[in-house]
């Protein structure tokens, strides 16, 4: 008789979700499905709202990455618009986007990751959080903190407020940078790249107590999607799309982010609130792709930083190809960490960057306008239409988690073959299985655009629907 | 020149003239009182019932913008009861509307805000009404955006009274009071507005704003209509 196994609420992510884990006759895991279980209807309720609003009730869909929302959103104003920003105000939006993301990826490695990576998958999970690391890594646990400082500080010394500021406007930015702030960023990011090495220096030495979790996290070919550069480097900010496949071959590239809806689908299934994207040329559900770190990774030549471009060769030597298990999601974030260091640094020292002219001032000028940045977690879409009076008429938002959604799905399902057997769930398998999505840093909040109040729960189902074992964190 | 009177605010013994209001007397003495409808320049109205003050011997609550002093008025600005009543007047302000500060291009510079914050506003006890307004964007230069609308009628005063060109309107009645352009048409299309841009200024929410300032970028000029007026009265 099959049965079914129900994980609510999956834990130490950023949003509510469940993972139901289907069992066959013999007791084995023959279907895994992760239901998103918020909706929040931003695309809706923005309708009829002036489009010079968007950039701020959008970047309102987070708490973690308001920045990479209110970036898109601005760059899809800034289409509406129809004009160049002014090249200081350009680069003071990446200047603060990579706050976002050092951040973002800080919060994501040490906070919510590291626990399962230095204390153990099968750590006492009463103990297995930040303070438990605390308490037996002082100091990576301080510096973590530090490190999120940092991201945060420069959000807030340059945008007025760490979390939901309003700085980026259609246009450009609201205000120049003072030497002042651009000094005291300057004189940090030493101390942030040391972290940042250090980190993946214990990362890369702990790499060999995860053998299992690395042949079963989310390892399988896909497709991989993220902006690079022109020139075919890491690119945050702005840039072309690129896909790549298992074997990091070139699918496509060069792809202008404005027609993102040529190439990318959004599949809808009934037992998510989140949408499931796809490649389009491959179709529903075979065009499954990731996004984020390990894509970004995966789809650049090169991160066009010394430090992290050094750290890139030793990541490519993990694979003939593309780096494909989801595991080392981490390892990526902590390169990205030294790259957005080594960028903000670049930019800082431009002899431009305390120029005055910070905004291109007009109506709107078109009709339609999309935004596309990489957010800490992967591409993130704005895309707005407007009517005469410059209203919003319809909008859509393809969030980096919705993106991964298919992934994610899969990814479960790999290693709950793995880890679960029986009937019954034993707390490494739970958390095993969680640790999957952790790995994707997902922020369901963001990408359902959301409603609800639970955080993961792994149920055990029969194949007549009969919940047999259900494990649960309050 | 008009007589002296004595009256006595918060217990200080003050001297005013015949014809000044409570409000006016407190203000030249530096004493507080919280006022949302009133704009110094534009005739008071005694709508927002948020600068209410207790009178001894008076039996009710008075706005002290439109109450005009009296030998030996005995006033207080400040008590548990008033603070109470004002609170709940602002709440059942937010209730009415759709107020939402995170996106509002007056947010750190709206009256309304700062009047929650002062009063101590952290939660509305009664039920939201988030009643659907259709945003006015027909005009070139301005939005109008009724969501934020507290009805306060300083837009409709300064119009009239200051620039002479009564555009704004009162439709309606009680809760579904409303403000209008001409004859409940877009202001775009608006046959009477000359785009001066006083009802803007006057507005103390984020009602009326120029069009694309982005959130908390819309600050108004302090004083501007009392200027105008007190000009024009000298002019006369």
């Amino acid at each position: 008789m099959s049965k079914t196994i129900t994980i609510d609420p999956v834990t130490r992510i950023e949003g509510h979700s469940k993972i139901t884990l289907y069992l066959n006759d013999e007791g084995e895991v023959n279907d895994a499905r992760f239901h998103v279980t918020q909706f929040r209807g931003f695309e809706k309720f923005t309708e009829g709202r002036p489009f010079y609003e968007m950039p701020a009730i959008t970047a309102r869909i987070c708490g973690i990455c308001p920045i990479s929302h209110l970036l898109a959103s601005a760059k899809a104003c800034d289409a509406l618009l129809a004009v160049s920003i002014p090249p200081a105000a350009e680069r003071l939006r990446r200047i603060l986007h990579m706050g976002q993301t050092i951040q973002s990826h800080a919060l994501s490695f040490f906070h919510l990751s590291a626990p399962d990576l230095l204390l153990g998958m099968d750590a006492d999970p009463a103990r297995r959080h930040v303070l438990g690391l605390a308490e037996a890594h002082p100091e990576i646990a301080r510096e973590g903190v530090w490190l999120r400082m940092f991201g945060q500080q420069i959000i807030e010394w340059l945008a007025g407020r760490r979390v939901h500021p309003s700085w980026a406007v259609p246009g450009g930015v609201g205000s120049p940078l003072t030497e002042e702030v651009r000094d005291r960023i300057l004189e940090m990011v030493p101390r942030g790249l040391d972290i940042a090495q250090r980190a993946l220096d214990l990362f890369r030495g702990v790499l060999g107590e995860f053998d299992k979790e690395i042949e079963t996290f989310a390892n399988f070919p896909s497709l991989f999607v993220s902006l690079v550069t022109p020139k075919g480097e890491l690119e945050l900010y702005d840039g072309v799309l690129r896909v790549v496949d298992a074997d990091r071959k070139l699918v496509d590239d060069g792809l202008d982010p404005a027609g993102y809806a040529d190439h990318l689908g959004e599949a809808v299934e009934p037992w998510s609130y989140l949408k499931m994207p796809y490649y389009k040329p491959i179709g529903y559900p075979d065009g499954l792709y990731r996004v984020g770190p390990l894509a970004r990774l995966n789809t650049a030549d090169r991160c066009g930083t010394p430090l992290a471009d050094a750290a890139l060769e030793e990541f490519r030597k993990l694979a003939d190809g593309a780096v494909l298990s989801s595991f080392y999601f981490h390892y990526a974030r902590l390169i990205e960490i030294l790259f957005a260091l080594e960028r903000l640094r670049e930019l800082l020292e431009h002899p431009d960057i305390l120029s005055d002219r910070v905004r291109a001032v007009a109506e709107p000028n078109a009709e339609e306008g999309v935004g596309v940045a990489e957010a800490p977690r992967g591409t993130l879409i704005h895309h707005y239409r407007i009517n005469d009076e410059g209203l919003i008429s319809w909008a859509n938002l393809i969030i980096a988690t919705g993106h991964n959604n298919m992934a994610m799905n899969r990814g479960i399902l790999q290693a709950a073959k793995e880890f679960v057997h029986g009937d019954r769930i034993q707390e490494g398998a739970l958390n095993r299985v969680e640790a999957v999505i952790r790995c994707y840093d997902p922020c369901l909040s963001c990408s359902t655009h959301a409603l609800g109040q639970m955080a993961i729960r792994l149920e055990l189902m029969d194949h007549e629907g009969n919940v047999l074992d259900e494990r649960m964190r309050e | 020149m008009s007589n002296e009177i004595n009256i006595t605010i918060n217990g200080r013994e003050l001297k005013a003239r015949e014809q000044q209001t409570i409000l006016g007397v407190a203000r030249s003495n530096d004493i507080y009182i919280p006022t949302l409808c009133f704009l110094k320049g534009l005739s008071g109205v005694g709508a927002c019932r948020l600068c209410l003050v207790e009178i001894e011997g008076v039996p009710r609550l008075l706005p002290a913008c439109v109450t005009k002093v009296t030998e030996g008025m005995v006033v207080t600005t400040e008590s548990p009861k008033l603070k109470e009543y004002r609170r709940m007047i602002l709440e059942l302000l937010l209730a009415e509307r759709n107020h939402v500060c995170a996106f509002c291009v007056v947010s750190g510079n709206c009256e309304l805000q700062d009047l929650a914050q002062q009063l101590g506003v952290t939660y509305v006890r009664y039920p939201y009404r988030f009643p659907k307004y259709k945003v006015d964007a027909t005009h070139d230069r301005f939005l109008y955006d009724p969501n934020r609308c507290v009805l306060c009628t300083r837009c409709m005063r300064a119009c009239e009274e200051v620039e002479g060109a009564r555009t704004w309107n009162v439709r309606g009645r009680g809760i579904r009071s409303f403000m209008i352009t001409d004859l409940n048409q877009d202001w775009g299309d608006s046959p009477t507005c000359t785009t001066c841009g006083k009802c803007v200024e006057a507005c103390p929410t984020g009602a009326l704003a120029v069009k694309g300032r982005a959130t908390g970028e819309m600050k108004r000029k302090k004083n501007v209509l009392s200027q105008l007026s007190s000009m024009r009265d000298r002019g006369r």
